[in-house]
C-alpha cells in the first residue's frame, strides 16, 4: 500500500535521513522504532509531504506521490497524527473534529462520522465544547487521532502517540490502535515504546541515525538479541 | 457635556475607520505573522476607487463600495503572491523591508497615475444633520458605523462559522497540522489578505464620503494609527483590532474637542508607547504566549 524508495532527507546541511525503504502492505500494523533523533519523525513528516525528500521514490497505492502537496495526499487517504498532538488549542474539539473533515464537503457525512469517533472516544463528547486545550494528555491524544480519522484515511500514521501518557492510557491507545487496524485502516506506527509496538504490530523497522538497521517480522524483532539489548533493556 | 458627546460621536466615525484598517493588520499578522506596512496604502487605492466610481462613473455609494472593496481583495493577493510568498521562509526583517518597499511603489505609482493632487469625492450623499441636545449627528456618520458594524458581524460569522475561516484559525495557529487537515495553506493565507484588503477599501471609500478629500500619500497616517490600534488590542486579536481601533478614535476626538489637535497624532503614538511598556500583548493579549 505504502513504498518508500531510498528516500534521503537534508535540514540545511544535516543529513537526516540516509536512505530510507520500507513497505507497508494493506490491512497492517507496521511499525518503525528507534531512539531520539533517530529520524522517524521526518520520515513521517517526508511520507506526507510536509518535507520534501532531496532523493527518492514514495508510492501511495502504486500512485507516486514524491513532491505531492500534503493537502493532496490527505485527499488520497493517507494521514498522520503528528508527535506532540498538535491539536488546536484554542478551538473547541467539535470545531478540531470538523477540521479533521476539511476536505469533505457532505456534512451530512462529517456529522455521522463525527458521531463515530464520539462514540469510539466518549470522553470527547462529554467535553465536545470545551477548548481543546483544557483536555488531559490523553484526551489530546484521542481528540488528535479522532481529528485524523474525520479524514477517514485508509492509511493512517502515528508517530509517538504513547508520548507522556501513563502506562494505563498508553494501553488504552494501543488497543484503539489495534481496534481501527481490524476495522481496515491500515497502520505505520512510530514508537519509542518497543516492546508495546512490536506486539500489536505485524511488522516491524528499527531506525537508527537516519538508516533503517534491522527489519522483520514483529514477534521475530521483540525476540531478537540487538533489539532486547538495545530497545528493551536487555 | 455636550462636547464629551459630540467628540464621541466623532470620535466613533474616526475610530471606525481605525478598526476597519486595524482587522487587515491584524488578520495578516496572526497568520503570517509580518506587519504589512503597505496596508494603509490599499486603503488609499480603496479610496481612489471609490473616487473612480463615483466621480468618474456616476455610480451611487453601494456599488462603488463593493467594486472597491473586490478589486482591493484582488489587489491584496496580488501583493501576498508577487512580494510576499517568496520570502515565507527567509528572515522577517527582509518581509518587513519588502512590505515597506510595496508600500512605497503604491504611493508613487498611485501618484504618477493620477497625479499628487488632492481630489475631491463628489457627494454621493447629500448631508442631512440630526440634532439631539445640541449634539449634531450626520447620515455620513450613521452610515460610516452601520457600514462599520456590518462588515464586522460578517467577518465574526466568516471566522468563526464558514470552513474557510475556521482553515484561517487552524492555519494561524499552528500550519503543518493545518496541512494535515488537507487545508491549502496558500490559498488560506491568500484569503486572509483578500478579506483583510476588502476592509481596507471600505475604509478607503467611507473616509472619502466623510471628508471628502483624497490624495496618494492619505493611507500613511491611518495606516500606522490602524497598526497602533491593532497593537493596543492585541495584535492578531480580531476583537482586539475592533476595540483598538474605536478607542483610538476616541481619544483622538476628544484631544481635538478639547483644543489640543496638535497633540492628536503624538498622543497616538504615546498610547503606542506606554502599551508597549506595560502590556505588549495588548489590551486582549494572553500574556503567556500559548505553547504550540
Ligand atoms: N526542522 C529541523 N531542522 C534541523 N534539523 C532537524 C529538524 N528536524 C529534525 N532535525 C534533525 O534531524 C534528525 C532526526 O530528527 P527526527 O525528529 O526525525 O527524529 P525522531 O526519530 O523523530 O526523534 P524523537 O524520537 O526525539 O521524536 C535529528 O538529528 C534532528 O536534530
Ligand atoms: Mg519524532
Amino acid at each position: 500500500m505504502l513504498k518508500v524508495e531510498d528516500v534521503h532527507v537534508y535540514y540545511g546541511a544535516i543529513h537526516a535521513i540516509k536512505g530510507i525503504s520500507l513497505e507497508v502492505p494493506q490491512g497492517q500494523i507496521v511499525t518503525l522504532i528507534g531512539a531520539n533523533g533517530a529520524g522517524k519523525t521526518s520520515a513521517l513528516n517526508t511520507i506526507c509531504g510536509l518535507i520534501k525528500p532531496k532523493s527518492g521514490r514514495i508510492f501511495f497505492e502504486g500512485k507516486d506521490i514524491t513532491g505531492v502537496p500534503t493537502q493532496e495526499i490527505v485527499k488520497l487517504g493517507l494521514t498522520q497524527v503528528p508527535e506532540g498532538r498538535r491539536i488546536f488549542a484554542n478551538m473547541p474539539i467539535y470545531e478540531n473534529l470538523e477540521l479533521g473533515a476539511f476536505l469533505n464537503k457532505n456534512k451530512k457525512e462529517v456529522a455521522q462520522d463525527m458521531e463515530k469517533v464520539y462514540t469510539r472516544f466518549p470522553r470527547l463528547r462529554e467535553r465536545k465544547n470545551q477548548l481543546a486545550g483544557s483536555l488531559s494528555g490523553g484526551e489530546q491524544q484521542m481528540l488528535a487521532m479522532g481529528r485524523a480519522l474525520m479524514s477517514k484515511p485508509r492509511l493512517l500514521l502515528l508517530d509517538e502517540p504513547s508520548m507522556g501518557l501513563s502506562p494505563i492510557l498508553v494501553k488504552e491507545i494501543f488497543s484503539i490502535i489495534k481496534e481501527l487496524n481490524e476495522q481496515g485502516t491500515t497502520i505505520l506506527l512510530v514508537e519509542q515504546n518497543a516492546k508495546m509496538s512490536l506486539s500489536i504490530a505485524h511488522k516491524g523497522y528499527v531506525v537508527e541515525t537516519g538508516r533503517i538497521v534491522l527489519a522483520g517480522d514483529a514477534k521475530e524483532l521483540l525476540e531478537s538479541p540487538e533489539v532486547k539489548k538495545a530497545y528493551l533493556g536487555g | 457635556m455636550e462636547v464629551f458627546l459630540q467628540q464621541l460621536i466623532n470620535g466613533i466615525s474616526l475610530g471606525s475607520i481605525y478598526a476597519l484598517i486595524a482587522l487587515g493588520y491584524t488578520m495578516v499578522y496572526g497568520i503570517v505573522q509580518l506587519i504589512n506596512f503597505a496596508h494603509g496604502d490599499v486603503y488609499m487605492v480603496g479610496a481612489y476607487l471609490g473616487f473612480f466610481a463615483t466621480a468618474i462613473l456616476g455610480w451611487s455609494f453601494l456599488p462603488a463600495l463593493l467594486m472597491s472593496m473586490v478589486v482591493c481583495a484582488i489587489l491584496g493577493m496580488v501583493i501576498e503572491k508577487l512580494a510576499y510568498t517568496p520570502l515565507r521562509n527567509a528572515p522577517r526583517i527582509a518581509a518587513l523591508i519588502t512590505a515597506i518597499g510595496v508600500s512605497l511603489f503604491l504611493e508613487y505609482g498611485m501618484m504618477l497615475l493620477v497625479s499628487p493632487q488632492v481630489r475631491t469625492f463628489p457627494q454621493v450623499l447629500t448631508e442631512v444633520q440630526y440634532k439631539f441636545f445640541g449634539v449634531v449627528i450626520t447620515n455620513r456618520q450613521v452610515i460610516i458605523l452601520v457600514v462599520t458594524v456590518a462588515l464586522m458581524l460578517l467577518l465574526q460569522y466568516i471566522v468563526h462559522k464558514t470552513m474557510i475561516g475556521k482553515a484561517m484559525r487552524a492555519v494561524s495557529h499552528d500550519k503543518q497540522a493545518a496541512q494535515l487537515m488537507g487545508i491549502n495553506v496558500n490559498n488560506t493565507i491568500s484569503a486572509t489578505f483578500a478579506i483583510g484588503s476588502a476592509l481596507a477599501a471600505a475604509a478607503g471609500v467611507l473616509v472619502g464620503i466623510y471628508y471628502n478629500a483624497i490624495n496618494p500619500l492619505m493611507g500613511i497616517m491611518p495606516g500606522l494609527k490602524a497598526f497602533v490600534a491593532a497593537v493596543l488590542g492585541g495584535i492578531g486579536i480580531i476583537p482586539g483590532a475592533m476595540t483598538g481601533g474605536f478607542l483610538l478614535g476616541i481619544v483622538e476626538a476628544m484631544v481635538s474637542g478639547y483644543g489640543k489637535s496638535l497633540y492628536r497624532d503624538p498622543v497616538a503614538f504615546v498610547i503606542l508607547i506606554i502599551i508597549l511598556i506595560v502590556k505588549p500583548t495588548g489590551l486582549f493579549g494572553k500574556n503567556v504566549r500559548e505553547k504550540v
